[in-house]
């Protein structure tokens, strides 16, 4: 492990190539992604703080703030940032390796365990049937939900990388581990 | 029969097929009375939603983007999406993995387990772009049959269908034009109100994050909208129409309150001008009920 900096380039660089993380060294502080932040308005989320939190390698702090979930990824501050820090970017590369650490909510963690079971976040139900046969179309899609030998395609991706086990999936009961008759963890 | 203007893989995606089936029902008739022939997208999963898959995991979000862009790759279609998120996040896929060949590599050997492959050949569409210019503002304004004149919509873009503009491509992020255009070619008044460009609150995981804080989020914009005299809300994204929309609900219940603005996913709102009856659009199975302005 290096500083929370380090492993932010290493980490999201391979996905969005480093020097789009490695421009988080160039924030001058200006405020102006915190000036046009439409969650800031309403939340504790201050983006010019997380910005420096993250070049002071203040790892459990920024882990441990709630308000690190309320950007709803909107990208106004990426757009507007003088500097060219690719601010979004950064931030969720900061949820992934907060994630890794176990920092993830129940219902945030039960978003995968729908893709698990059915390969999409939001499944269909009997009711959502009968309003696509309302407006003439086929009562389900022809999507993962539909066929199992796809949705193991999909399965399969969240084995390779592990996010079945980062989100404590139960293969076995199909849910959170602990979470098999619906209680909460 | 309208001359063809091609065909395209419609990526689905959840909310539109699970949720809101009348904007997928909308967008298919729309599509085929112009001429746009649709072909399903068989096995297709989640996009995954890139705010929250790409805040958990990006090394797992990419994989599954890459998955659905080879099925529309062996179908040798381009795709069209009825959502923000499904376009944003097969967008973005489809550009990093174009633009950095290693990440590219990376994905394959995990396609390669079950035998798929991406390979970049095919180009991924916002079903509003194909409306604005492949089949264009002049055919639309053709086929309008109950020009919705005394109407005033307050356009919503979402974010991830403009933004980031580097990536997306459709100018400048704070001074768009296609839904306006779109809104307009019905005949219809779009109008400006404080924060138009603002966010529906929902996305990035927030509205499962804190769902009251979200819901207050988009209650401001509604109110901005009705106190800019709109009648509507219309926009391009199934998951902002899963917050606008049923969101309503929640956010009375929360609240107190007792809104019922009504929200239209632009071809809904495009075929209510083409003489399309709601119940064809779905529009009478949503949370927020259409007023008789709408459907004269």
């Amino acid at each position: 492990m290096g500083t929370l900096y380090e492993d932010l380039v290493d980490y999201g660089g391979e996905v969005f190539g480093k020097e789009h993380i490695e421009t988080l060294k160039e924030c001058v502080q200006c405020g102006k992604c915190t000036g046009g932040c439409p969650s800031g308005r309403n939340t504790a989320l201050r983006t010019r703080k997380l910005m420096q939190m993250a070049l002071l390698d203040m790892r459990e702090e920024i882990f441990n703030a709630p308000e690190l979930w309320y950007c709803t990824t909107c990208f106004t501050c990426y757009e507007r940032c003088p500097k060219g820090v690719k601010t979004t970017d950064i931030i969720r590369t900061i949820r992934n390796l907060a994630a890794k650490e176990g920092h993830m909510s129940v219902p945030h963690r039960m978003i995968g365990v729908y893709v698990l079971k059915t390969g999409h976040a939001v499944p269909i139900g009997p009711d959502q049937m009968k309003l696509r046969e309302k407006v003439g179309l086929d009562s389900q899609p022809p999507t993962t939900q539909k066929y199992p030998e796809y949705l193991k395609e999909v399965q399969e991706i969240f084995r390779t990388t592990g996010y079945d086990a980062m989100i404590d999936f139960d293969w076995e009961t199909m849910n959170l581990r602990g979470m098999a008759k619906g209680g909460k963890k | 029969m309208a001359e063809s203007l091609g065909t395209y893989a419609y990526f689905l995606g959840c909310i539109t097929p699970n949720r809101y089936p009348g904007i997928e029902a909308a967008t298919k008739k729309i599509f085929k009375e112009f001429g746009i022939e649709t072909k399903e997208m068989v096995g297709a999963s989640c996009c995954p939603a890139p705010g929250v898959f790409g805040s958990f995991d990006l090394h797992t979000w990419l994989p599954v983007a890459a998955r659905n862009l080879a099925i529309a790759e062996e179908m040798e279609l381009e795709i069209y999406t009825t959502c923000n998120g499904c376009y944003g996040s097969l967008q973005e896929a489809d550009h990093l993995m174009k633009k950095h060949p290693s990440v590219k590599e990376k994905v394959n050997k995990v396609l390669a387990k079950f035998g798929r492959e991406y390979k970049g050949t095919t180009k991924v569409n916002h079903s509003i772009v194909i409306l604005h210019d492949v089949i264009g503002l002049d055919r639309i304004k053709e086929k309008i049959k109950k020009p919705m004149d005394d109407v005033n919509v307050a356009v919503h873009y979402g974010c991830h269908f403009l933004k980031p503009s580097e990536v997306r491509g459709h100018g400048s992020s704070e001074t768009p034009y296609i839904l306006e255009d779109l809104v307009r070619a019905t005949g219809a008044k779009e109008v400006d109100y404080k924060d138009k460009l603002m966010c529906c609150g929902a996305g990035g995981g927030n509205r499962t994050a804190d769902s009251v804080q979200s819901l207050e989020w988009m209650r401001q914009k509604l109110v901005n909208a009705i106190m800019a005299g709109c009648d509507c809300m219309v926009h391009p994204c199934a998951f902002c129409h899963l917050q606008l929309d049923r969101g309503q609900a929640e956010m009375n219940k929360a609240f107190g309150t007792n809104f019922n603005f009504p929200i239209l996913f632009a071809t809904q709102f495009i075929g209510l001008a083409m003489g399309m009856s709601q119940e064809e659009l779905g529009l009478d199975a949503q949370t927020t009920t259409m007023p008789e302005k709408l459907l004269k």
